[in-house]
């Protein structure tokens, strides 16, 4: 299976599911039982500290790299980073990720059926925060027989996993690697989040989260924020330079007769009709109810408020740290993780930090064009980790 | 420690085992690295160079990508036994902010730079008529980020003016040989200081 460059893939890979009984959670309810759906790459070495742990962003999953079939269309979503020879080398470590609870991809989530009436929970789930997610992740890591992970890692939420990681388990984690990320979501952040709730919420097919056994779905307000997320996940610059002000080559030109009443539904330009492909085939792979709660846990991630100030938050970690922010990201822009670096410093901690200048934006992290700079500070990193 | 350059083996003897040091346009790390392997030091790297970052990472070296100029406002005073400043005093905007800077973080400064005081530089100015280049300076004015050029005689009097106290001096022939301070001014390629307040 070679790739661009002479780089290989994992190849085919299988999700696996393991079952906790229960996990308390942050707000003090027990979830019972607990599925954790993950994938692994590479080998866990005799010594069993050679492993990597992937924390996944928003819309992500488990299957991070690889392909589920020989005809799978698309790898998992950062199979341009894992793999070996990439920026995680899977000829060198154990890679491992799973999809956090709340999501929709075999974890257990709002869509997954709740003991009590043998129905999907919906709004019954109980709120999660990123606390939790890693909670449950820590479960996974013991139940996998590993003590101590040589480095987590994530971008965006994946690494406001990566900072809760470093704060609850500073012995467990070796390193940190805190890709586009914050300590706290800004207002901005929320604001948009909350655009994204406001389309699902607002679709009559939600029935307030009750809509699993309706035949109906809120499809169109899960569309609408996908298509805002997926606005703030790009640049100015990246926009402007796919689409400009293209329109639509199909779009009818000057039939001359105008109709009786003007079609405001059709997508005229291509931005357009881009987005609402992203919003259709969002759609189609992912829960409108685990977007609610998820995207309400990183609302409520703050490790300033949590702890008093974020150089408190950091007073026990022991994690040498790798912070990366790209200077296109207006989402989570670089000043966020410069922060972060001030409160590591402010503790001792070894950190070093690249803010790399890249086009696309927040996504950046998962665009092939920009991640060889990624892999340039990111291998390097690890490899010194693991040797030291 | 015979295989460290001249002044890197100065700065080794200079600093005191298990220092806090932080090195201001550190380059690739390797003086850190060394000072990490030789005086158990902990360490960090200031660099601007993206190409730089990953060759510290590559050494292992942490290090931060900032640019010298915004200032040390993240550090807390006093935060760092020594800061280095090594050839990079000639290359940033305020220089007079920076050594402001270094002596408010760091209990004592290293600073290290090429000295236009030197015969030949004055020779080519003076006969030649032209921005000299040496091998120490070897670009051209008009895409040198060398913008603020100064002699050691200057640095001496910056620091009496600024009540800054210089405590060793030091004179290179090359960074790979050290010189006699005899008309350091004229006769020495680079000038190192150890300074405080």
């Amino acid at each position: 299976m070679e790739e661009k460059g002479g780089k290989q893939s994992v190849g085919l890979v299988k999700p696996e599911t393991v079952t906790f009984d229960s996990v308390e959670l942050e707000c003090g309810r027990k979830l019972s039982p607990v599925d954790v759906c993950y994938e692994t790459y590479g080998r866990l070495n005799s010594d069993k500290d050679n492993a990597v742990l992937v924390a996944h962003a928003l819309s992500g999953d488990a299957h991070a790299a690889g392909l589920h079939s020989d005809d799978d269309k698309k790898p998992g979503w950062w199979d341009i980073f894992i793999g070996p020879g990439k920026g995680i080398d899977t000829d060198k470590y154990f890679v491992i990720c799973s999809n956090i609870i709340g999501g929709c991809k075999g974890s257990s989530g709002p869509g997954s059926i709740n003991k009590k009436d043998n129905k999907p929970y919906g709004t019954a789930f109980p709120p999660i925060t990123v606390r939790d997610m890693v909670t449950v992740q820590k479960r996974l890591i013991d139940h996998l027989g590993i003590k101590s992970i040589l480095a987590v890692i994530g971008g965006s939420l994946g690494g406001m996993q990566v900072l809760q990681w470093a704060v609850d388990y500073p012995a467990a984690v070796k390193s940190a690697i805190v890709i586009a990320s914050t300590a706290k979501l800004s207002a901005q952040g929320i604001a948009f989040n909350a655009v994204g709730r406001e389309a699902i919420t607002s679709d009559p097919n939600w029935f307030k989260g009750d809509y699993y056994d309706k035949g109906k779905k809120p499809e169109k307000g899960l569309a609408i924020a996908r298509m805002i997320g997926h606005i703030t996940y790009l640049s100015e610059d990246v926009i402007e330079q796919k689409f400009g002000r293209k329109t639509k080559s199909d779009k009818d030109t000057d039939s001359g007769d105008f109709p009786a009443r003007v079609d405001f539904t059709q997508d005229e330009y291509e931005i357009e009709s881009y987005l609402s492909y992203q919003g259709d085939s969002f759609v189609k792979r992912f829960d409108a109810n685990s977007y609610l709660y998820i995207s309400k846990a990183m609302d409520a991630f703050d490790l300033y408020q949590d702890y008093g100030s974020l150089e408190k938050a950091f007073k026990n970690v022991k994690s040498g740290f790798l912070v990366v922010s790209y200077t296109s990201d207006w989402l989570f822009p670089a000043w966020q993780s410069k922060e972060i670096v001030k409160a590591l410093k402010a503790n001792n901690i070894p950190v070093t930090y690249y803010n790399i200048k890249s086009e696309s934006g927040h996504d950046s992290f998962l665009v092939e064009k920009e991640i060889s700079e990624l892999e340039g500070v990111v291998s390097p990193f690890l490899d010194n980790i693991r040797g030291g | 420690m015979d295989t460290l350059r001249k002044d890197h083996q100065i700065i080794a003897s200079l600093i005191d085992k298990g220092s806090k040091v932080l090195d201001l346009g550190c380059g690739d790390g390797s003086l850190l690295k060394k000072l990490s392997e030789l005086k158990n030091a902990s360490i960090q790297g200031v660099e601007i160079d993206p190409e730089k970052i990953k060759e510290c990472s590559k050494a292992g070296v942490p290090v931060i990508h900032a640019d010298i100029d915004e200032g040390l406002s993240d550090y807390p005073d006093k935060s760092y036994d020594f800061i280095i400043c090594s050839q990079t005093l000639q290359a940033v905007h305020k220089p007079q902010k920076v050594l402001d800077e270094i002596l408010r973080v760091g209990k004592k400064g290293i600073v290290i730079f090429p000295n236009f005081g030197h015969w030949k530089i004055r020779k080519m100015l003076f006969f030649g008529g032209i921005m000299p280049r040496s091998n120490e300076l070897p670009y051209n004015w008009y895409d040198s980020p060398n913008i603020h050029h100064l002699t050691i005689r200057d640095f001496k009097k910056f620091c009496g003016n600024e009540g800054i106290v210089i405590e060793k001096e030091y004179c290179f022939k090359s960074l790979e040989q050290e010189k006699p301070r005899f008309l350091a001014n004229l006769l020495c390629r680079y000038g190192m200081f150890v300074i405080s307040r």
